[in-house]
């Protein structure tokens, strides 16, 4: 199949939106969310306007359409990550839950005071601050792998902390701000042979390219749909089966038992177990319409658009005197460019480019430690997608020399 | 855009007036935008009727946050302190000129809240300084 942009574009109305009168948008900011095509629109549409009812315990028709529509869904995405059963696939609200999830039911039942937890120093808050609560109550001890100066994990450091014999280690696949492709499947089989247990967060990977739990033998990968191409407010832990039936229940209510008595529950089996309460059920059916979408245009080939985006961005990006690009080269970088202009800060250089209806981010991304690291407050980062083109790019750096005139 | 980043505006970031720290000094705070990282540290020196003599500030964030520290600070020379702990939000963007949007709302009034919480005297610096 060819890669044809102009026609992709098509399939996100929003995309034909101008900012304001006469000025087109430039989308930037996939890596913050992603925008959403029509079928994943008219998916949750359908769903609200035909089968709308609650999932699983209803007998009529709209509740039997809607427990389909829901579970079927989780098929497609167990079948988008390659998980062995969709049972093994958990709906949550988004990455973060989904790593929250290990930190109180997996962490808390198997690490104990001094146990070691391996993080990275490139990690999103949301695999950070889980690690931190949890060194505060049971105090576990937390590692970081190190960030080279050009934005890898250095992984040399990594085997010295692994000789320590740590119960997890907990690591981006992608880079929110560096744009850095971790070497996941070498972590994990490090990590393994230590005898630790292994959790990626693929908030930034999973989106964007092909992504195989079994051929990476991870143990628990936490995603979320709004990065994807789907709505916010679902994403998913998948977990090995064998650790999630030994892990206690997350949260307890409705729909997550098996049997309730007055004074004692007994919990359901997988997945339900982990999801209590009414759960978000157009979001799950937006979810698997998003998959069933990345799917028709295949990941390969949204990943080799974004390679070819993202070469060109580097490129034209480092011919502006003042700009500084931060992470690695082209062949370790997903579609990610964080920078700085020089004598400008990044709000400045954000809010300037969105006169120009260019969208782009402007802060720590989440990601406070690794700016700290880089002595750098903040930076801009323009971020790329299967719908991005070389036009959004040009139409960027030209924004930046508008920039650089107003602060020249 | 224009309007926002108006000549006055780059200037003042480009050539503030007032950065810099008052040693010794009567009142001094400091605060950062959560949000952003802007980072703003001030210090002021009164005389015997608790007019104001002297301002300075220090930090770094965006144009907008840094104009309008050095904005205020140069308005508030020879002020009551009585006056200064009433200034608003409204007082800071007749000073900028400008009307902003909820997050540029907070670089631009990050100065006005170090400002009376170190004037007041408070451990922090709550955004009902500013509201």
């Amino acid at each position: 199949m060819t890669f044809d942009v102009a026609k992709i574009r098509a399939d996100f109305p929003i995309l034909r939106r101008e900012v304001r009168p006469g000025v087109p948008l430039a989308y930037l900011d996939s890596t913050a969310t992603a925008q959403k095509p029509l079928v994943v629109i008219q998916a949750m549409d359908d769903y609200y306007r035909y089968s709308n009812a609650n999932i699983h315990r209803g007998v009529h028709t709209l509740a039997e359409e809607a427990t389909a529509l829901y579970e079927g869904a989780r098929e497609k995405i167990a079948k988008f990550i390659n998980a062995p059963a969709a049972k093994q696939v958990i709906y949550t609200r988004n990455t973060t839950e989904s790593i929250n999830l290990v930190a109180y039911s997996w962490a808390r039942t198997n690490l104990k005071t001094g146990d070691l937890v391996i993080l990275t120093e490139m990690e999103h808050h949301s695999n950070l601050v889980p690690w931190h609560m949890l060194e505060m109550e049971r105090g576990i001890r937390l590692e970081f792998i190190s960030v080279t100066e050009t934005g890898l994990l250095d992984l040399a450091g990594y085997k010295k902390l692994l000789e320590q014999s740590p119960k997890l280690v907990s690591f981006t696949q992608m880079s929110n701000v560096l744009g850095t492709i971790n070497p996941a499947a070498e972590i994990i089989r490090l990590a393994r042979q230590a005898g630790a247990v292994t959790l990626v967060d693929g908030a930034q990977s999973v989106p964007h390219f092909a992504v195989d739990v079994q051929a990476l033998d991870v143990d628990f990968l936490a995603f979320s749909a709004h990065k994807m191409c789907g709505p916010t407010g679902i994403g998913v832990l998948y977990g090995k089966a064998s650790l999630l039936e030994a892990m206690p229940p997350f949260l307890g209510g409705g729909d997550m038992i098996r049997e309730v008595k007055l004074r004692s529950f007994k919990p359901n089996a997988l997945p339900h177990k982990f999801e209590a309460g009414t759960p978000a059920i157009a979001e799950a059916v937006g979810f698997g319409a998003a998959c069933d979408y990345l799917t028709s245009i295949g990941m390969d080939n949204i990943a080799a658009h974004e390679h070819e985006i993202t070469e060109y961005a580097l490129e034209r990006l480092e011919e502006i005197p003042g700009v500084k690009l931060f992470g690695p080269g082209i062949q370790d970088k997903g579609g990610v460019a964080a920078f700085t202009l020089d004598g400008v800060h990044p709000h400045d250089v954000a809010q300037i480019l969105d006169g120009d209806g260019i969208a782009v981010r402007a802060g720590h991304h989440c990601a406070q430690p690794l700016h700290e690291k880089f002595h750098i407050p903040a930076t801009s980062r323009a971020s790329f997608y299967l719908y991005s083109t070389k036009e959004e790019v040009d139409r960027l750096v030209d924004g930046l020399y508008k920039v650089k005139k107003y602060f020249g | 855009m224009d309007d926002l980043y108006r000549e006055v505006i780059i200037e003042h970031y480009k050539n503030p007036g007032y950065r810099g720290y008052l040693d010794p000094h009567d009142y001094a705070f400091a605060d950062s935008n959560p949000l952003c990282g802007d980072h703003i540290e001030i210090t002021l020196r009164v005389d015997g009727e608790q007019n104001v003599t002297e301002a300075a500030f220090q930090g770094h964030g965006c144009a907008i946050s840094q104009a309008s520290a050095d904005l205020l600070l140069e308005s508030i020379i020879g002020k009551p302190l009585e006056e200064v702990k009433h200034l608003d939000k409204e007082y800071v963007l007749d000073l900028l000129g400008l009307d902003l949007g909820p997050v540029r709302l907070k670089c631009a009034l990050l100065s006005l809240k170090v400002l009376k919480a170190g004037v007041y005297g408070l451990g922090e610096a709550p955004d009902s300084l500013v509201e």
